[in-house]
């Protein structure tokens, strides 16, 4: 028998994405409604965890750093099939940048072996990317990154990475970091009884105190501070015009207008 | 101390396009100082000096390209320790993203990525990302110690060769490289066959999502493209659906493209996408959806069926060249 592989999944839940923010006029911070979800990019994630561990055995772990409601989240991945989950939260973690959230996720899996973490390449939100790099500088680890592609044997992982041109054939002795893009697979949707089972699975709450990272976090840590929110100069809406069989003909004529033919 | 650096990525001798984008703006910022990597890097100094570079750091050993990120942060972690720069520019790319990220890590500075803008302002930094899509613009101060890692987006800047030439000062770096430590090596690279202008270089873009249905329906877009001489674009929706390769990926994902006209085909306009195109010229939209957001940024948009009208235009196009 193979031995079993631990991996590692990091979530966030963040605002739905197909619901817009928009600005506070009167306050200039970005106000969000709408529902919560777990990000789409991290599902991918979850499902490559899963994948793995279906394939030959082990178990798959959800963390996510994030206000108590982010439960809800981890729940979903467990829904999909992950084993446990989790969550460190703590007021003063509050609007922590993604160094401080990276010294939270490598504080809070302290002690623990894990062979592998999988994360979406980027937040669907915050977009920056860099929580995956700096776990994996903070664990001196490798990391694989953009992966379309994952493969784990013989204590390797190989991934397909995207490039501007194709893809790089990139390995690594585990333990690693793995991030993945939405290519790499379909996303499995949880079952009911996944669903049902996700409300009995164990999910561990940390307070800032126990992943003993005093000052090193939160707002006590914050790198950047944001100073000013405005609108960008809008686009201004051209002619929009409704297709009663004409419409090929006036955006031929439009393209003739900008000398494209 | 002040200090503008830049990671400079390279390519067989030749600057990529990000390198002297950065470098066009580390010129508003302070004189620049190059730090370029890899086999082929030396060659490439004498461009980044054209572009503004007072000072060029090269390290050709093949560890640079060969393994992923680390040997590039253990050498930039030396070189900051040393020289002390207080802003250095990365480009948002694969690499750049990687590189910056870990360094970010390792000296426990501030990491401000997707920057469109970046500037000096009382003895400070100022840096500007989009957010929504682009239809809001965050500043944002940095407040740890020097230096502030900057990653600035693909063609948020125009590269433009600085106006006094002179060739910058070299600095031949070859200390040994220490690829001991467990590391993501490159094996092999693929390149995946495209035909047409390149997408960050062309003029015209027609480009797809969702609306086209299924995947054989981007037939009718390459030969739109053709006939227009047009790169073709996808939105991320396709790409995810596994219809086209990631190299077509237009977004915050994906590229960030400038052309003279963009043809949106199906294409809802999600934030996600069009903060890659938003920079575009003209945008013309089609699209079945009369509430879909692209009708707000486009120049003219048509509300109707692509299937129906795209096969048309490719025939009123013929029509009009044929005279």
């Amino acid at each position: 028998m193979k031995p079993a592989m631990n991996v590692l999944v990091c979530v966030k839940q963040i605002p739905d994405p197909n619901t817009p923010g928009k600005l506070d006029p009167r306050t200039k911070r970005l106000v969000r409604e709408g529902d919560l979800v777990l990000d789409p990019g991290d599902e991918h994630a979850v499902e490559a965890g899963l994948q793995l561990v279906e394939k030959d055995a082990g178990e798959v772990t959800l963390v996510s750093m994030g206000p108590p409601r982010a439960l809800e989240a981890i729940r979903r991945g467990l829904a999909m099939g992950a084993h446990r989950g989790i969550l460190v939260t703590d007021p003063e973690l509050e609007n922590s940048d993604a160094l401080s959230t990276a010294r939270a996720i490598a504080g809070a899996i302290k002690g623990q072996q894990f062979d592998l973490i999988i994360c979406g390449t980027e937040s669907t939100d915050g977009s920056s990317g860099a929580v995956p790099a700096q776990l994996a500088e903070l664990l001196g680890w490798p990391l694989l990154s953009f992966a379309k592609k994952l493969e784990v044997a013989n204590g390797k992982a190989t991934i397909d990475r995207q490039t501007d041109e194709g893809y790089d054939v990139v390995e690594a002795p585990l333990p690693a970091v793995v991030t993945v893009t939405g290519g790499i697979n379909e996303a499995r949707y949880p079952a009911l009884r996944g669903i049902m089972q996700a409300k009995n699975k164990e999910v561990k709450q940390l307070a800032l105190a126990e992943i003993k990272l005093d000052g090193q976090v939160g707002k006590a840590a914050l790198t950047q501070e944001v100073v000013e929110v405005a609108p960008a100069e809008a686009r201004k809406a051209g002619e929009v015009i409704e297709d009663k069989g004409d419409g090929a003909k006036r955006v031929a004529d439009f393209l003739k207008d900008l000398k494209v033919i | 101390m002040a200090g503008t650096w830049v990671y400079a990525e390279t390519v067989e001798g030749t600057p990529k396009p990000i390198a002297l984008e950065l470098l066009t703006k580390a010129r508003s910022l302070g004189e620049p100082t190059a730090i370029a990597l890899g086999p082929g890097a030396l060659k490439a100094a004498e461009a980044l000096g054209r572009y503004g570079a007072k000072k060029v750091y090269v390290h050709e050993d093949p560890a640079f390209v060969e393994v992923l990120a680390s040997p590039a942060v253990d050498l930039l972690a030396r070189l900051i320790e040393q020289e002390h720069p207080d802003l250095v520019l990365f480009g948002m790319t694969y690499e750049g993203r990687d590189v910056a990220a870990r360094l970010s890590a390792r000296l426990g500075t501030a990491l401000i990525a997707n920057a469109t803008d970046i500037t000096r302002k009382d003895g400070g930094l100022a840096v500007v990302t989009p957010v929504f899509g682009g239809s809001m613009l965050v500043t944002t101060a940095p407040r740890a110690k020097a230096p502030t890692l900057v990653l600035l987006r693909p063609k948020a800047v125009t590269a433009e060769p600085a106006g006094s030439s002179g060739a910058p000062s070299l600095e031949t770096l070859s200390d040994p490289v220490d690829t001991g430590k467990p590391g993501a090596r490159v094996l092999r690279r693929e390149k995946e066959k495209a035909s047409g202008p390149r997408l960050e270089d062309a003029a015209v873009i027609v480009s797809g999502g969702r609306g086209l249905g299924a995947p054989e329906n981007f037939k009718m877009l390459d030969e739109l493209a053709a006939e227009l001489g047009a790169a073709v674009g996808a939105s991320r929706a396709v790409v995810d659906a596994g219809w086209k390769p990631y190299a077509f990926q237009i977004g915050q994902t994906g590229k960030t493209v400038k052309p003279t006209v963009y043809i949106a085909l199906g294409i809802s306009g999600a934030m996600q996408h069009t903060v890659g195109m938003k920079g575009a010229k003209t945008i013309i939209a089609i699209n079945k959806d009369p509430e879909a957001p692209i009708f707000k940024m486009a120049d003219l948009g048509v509300v109707g069926d692509v299937h129906k009208i795209v096969p048309q235009l490719i025939q009123e196009v013929r029509a009009r060249k044929g005279k």
